[in-house]
């Protein structure tokens, strides 16, 4: 074997800090309080949706005491509703169904979004045309009409409601990848892959994809909360699930008496505010954690 | 000094190689505009040498080395690289090939994935053509490294915590990983500063010493040039203008835009520099989409006659390692 030991000149030690780029987007995300305050609310609302039955065992669907009791009354807490039933524990229990809902349709959108998105960046041409042209038609539907009449169709089961919100709003997703894709495959480190032999299938999921995540993750963030709120309108419309509790569903039942009782509405909006807040601002934090160039501001 | 080179065999031949990409047409029914990136470029290239080629931007060098590295495709012509015929190459047998030609970039800030190791980076190569058994990829990294002057503790560094030169090395180490033959090297030193720069073309040069590589170098820095290449081309518009061993290149120019381009090199010899008059070339090179007919460089040729306007000079020898495209220049008779 050929000694290799030989050394033209002396390397200045670099200083040798092994950092992966996940640790200083995480420390920048850390550094970011309202993000913070975002994670800390949202992991209190999710702890409380997934435990609430055990926190609060009162059934949110039996009658308890007296239509519409107003706040405090009779040790119900928020009161309740148009069929006196405990509206503390409707929004504890109806807390799972709409995260569920919200995380599944944004799950729903990312993965059609980034399959339209990278093959059309990806292969250009024809495919590109086609994808884009129906990237296009899903833009300029009327995404409500549209999911309510999916709902209406097929019936109000929960995982049509998912399926009518992922639907309709993955076109945001699919063309931030196209675009992301578009930039990247030109980089010399996409060519220096395919000449170390990777395969299209591994420039798209092991090169590309990889690096073209940051603006996704925080679509992806921002989608969810865009879910919960259109679950919670077409809740409010009237297309909830009857067998499942949800936020919105509570908004829909007591939708006629929004003006005698408005705290039936009030309360489960309360819920949904929140939660879209605490995305958002996470959504937020994530944006600028992951966004080099506020880096080591 | 004896200076003929040994006749050693050829490793790579370009048989009238045209590279043209279609540009989107302006409006629906113009008809697509056809861009001759490369325009019939002819080369050999001999085992263990280096062919250099040069030529300002837009010349079309990049696109050949892509073409030749299977990275772009080719419109017409032929290549060849051991006998093997690379442009029917497809699929799997496209990938054994790569093995043997491996490619430099030019910029090595966008040519090493952000979001891998070092290492991995390396070893990508050895991984993605299979060479070597998996435990035996772990040591080829680390005399990779030792190769091309990094440390060990350095293979788990991202790139972003290397210098423009140390990244240009893992460069150089991912290229030279699959043991190939041929080397593309793309401009691999123009990203970086002058002292850098002499530390990877001295590299560059012991690597080929002790691997028998064979280059292809590209450079506008005809300084570069002179250092690394034993032939040269000049290529302009996608032409090669003139071909030549380094003696004869840059003793004894044929072509006025060669002539023009060495002149152009500055010299720190005040004697050299009052002695030698620059030729100055006026005006932009002609709009490569609607080429005129004739000797490309004939719209800013200082001794252009007629007949350049209108025939295509055709790359003749003037000697055995001498070839030139000018109606001025005699061929060897």
């Amino acid at each position: 074997m050929t000694d290799y030991s030989i050394r033209e000149r002396s390397l200045q030690p670099t200083v040798a800090r092994v950092e992966h780029p996940l640790i200083e987007t995480a420390r920048m995300f850390a550094g970011n309080r309202a993000a913070l305050s975002g994670l800390a609310m949202l992991f209190i609302i999710v702890v409380v949706s997934l435990a609430g039955p055990w926190l609060y065992p009162t059934d949110p669907f039996e009658m308890v005491w007296s239509p519409f009791s107003p706040p405090g009354a009779k040790g119900f807490l928020l009161g309740t509703d148009y069929l006196g039933r405990d509206l503390l524990a409707q929004i504890i229990h109806g807390g799972r169904a709409t995260l569920a809902v919200g995380c599944a349709a944004a799950l729903l959108s990312v993965f059609i979004g980034i399959t339209f998105g990278a093959l059309s960046g990806f292969y250009r041409g024809w495919i590109e045309e086609i994808l884009m042209r129906i990237t296009e038609f899903f833009q300029v539907l009327p995404t409500l009409l549209f999911s309510m009449v999916l709902v209406a169709l097929f019936g109000a089961s929960l995982g049509m409601i998912t399926f009518a919100i992922g639907i309709v709003s993955w076109t945001g997703v699919a063309r931030i990848t196209r675009a992301e894709f578009l930039k990247i495959r030109e980089l010399e480190y996409v060519t220096a892959a395919r000449s170390s032999g990777a395969s299209n299938t591994n420039l798209i999921f092991r090169v590309i994809l990889p690096n073209s995540l940051p603006p996704i993750v925080v679509q992806a963030a921002l989608l969810i909360g865009f879910a919960i709120l259109f679950e919670a309108g077409l809740s409010f419309l009237g297309l909830s699930d009857a067998n499942v509790m949800s936020w919105g569903a509570i908004m829909g039942n007591n939708r006629p008496y929004i003006l005698l009782h408005g705290f039936t509405i009030m309360y489960p909006g309360l819920a949904i505010f929140l939660t879209v807040l605490s995305i958002s601002l996470i959504g937020d934090g994530l944006n600028d954690a992951l966004n080099p160039k506020l880096r080591k501001r | 000094m004896p200076d003929t080179p040994v006749e050693s065999t050829t490793l790579l031949t370009l048989q009238d190689v045209e590279v043209s990409f279609t540009l989107k047409r302006s409006s629906l029914f113009a008809k697509p505009s056809l861009l001759r990136a490369v325009d019939g470029v002819t080369l050999s290239v001999r085992k263990g040498q280096t062919m250099g080629i040069v030529g300002e931007s837009g010349s079309g060098k990049t696109t050949l080395a892509l073409a030749v590295a299977r990275l772009l495709p080719v419109t017409r012509g032929q290549i060849h690289m051991n006998g093997v015929d690379l442009l029917s190459l497809r699929g799997e047998a496209l990938r054994n090939e790569r093995r043997h030609m491996q490619f430099i970039f030019q910029d090595p800030y966008s040519s090493l994935n952000p979001r891998l190791r070092a290492e991995k980076i390396v070893r990508e190569p050895l991984d993605r053509l299979s060479i070597a058994s998996t435990s035996r990829r772990d040591d080829r990294v680390r005399e990779l490294f030792d190769q091309v002057g990094l440390r060990r503790d350095q293979q788990r560094l991202f790139p972003h915590q290397f210098s423009g030169g140390q990244r240009q090395r893992i460069g150089i180490a991912r290229a030279i990983a699959s043991n190939p033959s041929l080397v593309i090297c793309d401009e691999p030193v123009s990203a970086l500063d002058v002292g850098v720069q002499a530390q990877i073309l001295n590299l560059l040069r012991r690597l080929q010493e002790e691997l028998g590589l064979t280059y292809v170098f590209i450079s506008h820095d005809l300084g570069v040039i002179q250092h690394m290449c034993d032939t040269i081309a000049v290529m302009y518009m996608g032409k090669i203008l003139e071909e030549a061993d380094r003696e004869s290149l840059f003793n004894t120019p044929k072509h006025p835009y060669t002539q023009a381009l060495l002149s152009a090199v500055p010299s720190a010899d005040i004697n050299r520099r009052n002695r030698e008059r620059r030729i100055m070339i006026s005006g932009d090179p002609p709009n490569p989409i609607h080429l005129p007919p004739g000797c490309r460089f004939a719209s800013r040729c200082p001794q252009v006659e007629d007949r350049c306007r209108v025939d295509t000079p055709p790359l003749v020898n003037i000697d055995r390692h001498h070839r030139v495209a000018c109606h001025l220049v005699k061929a060897a008779g």
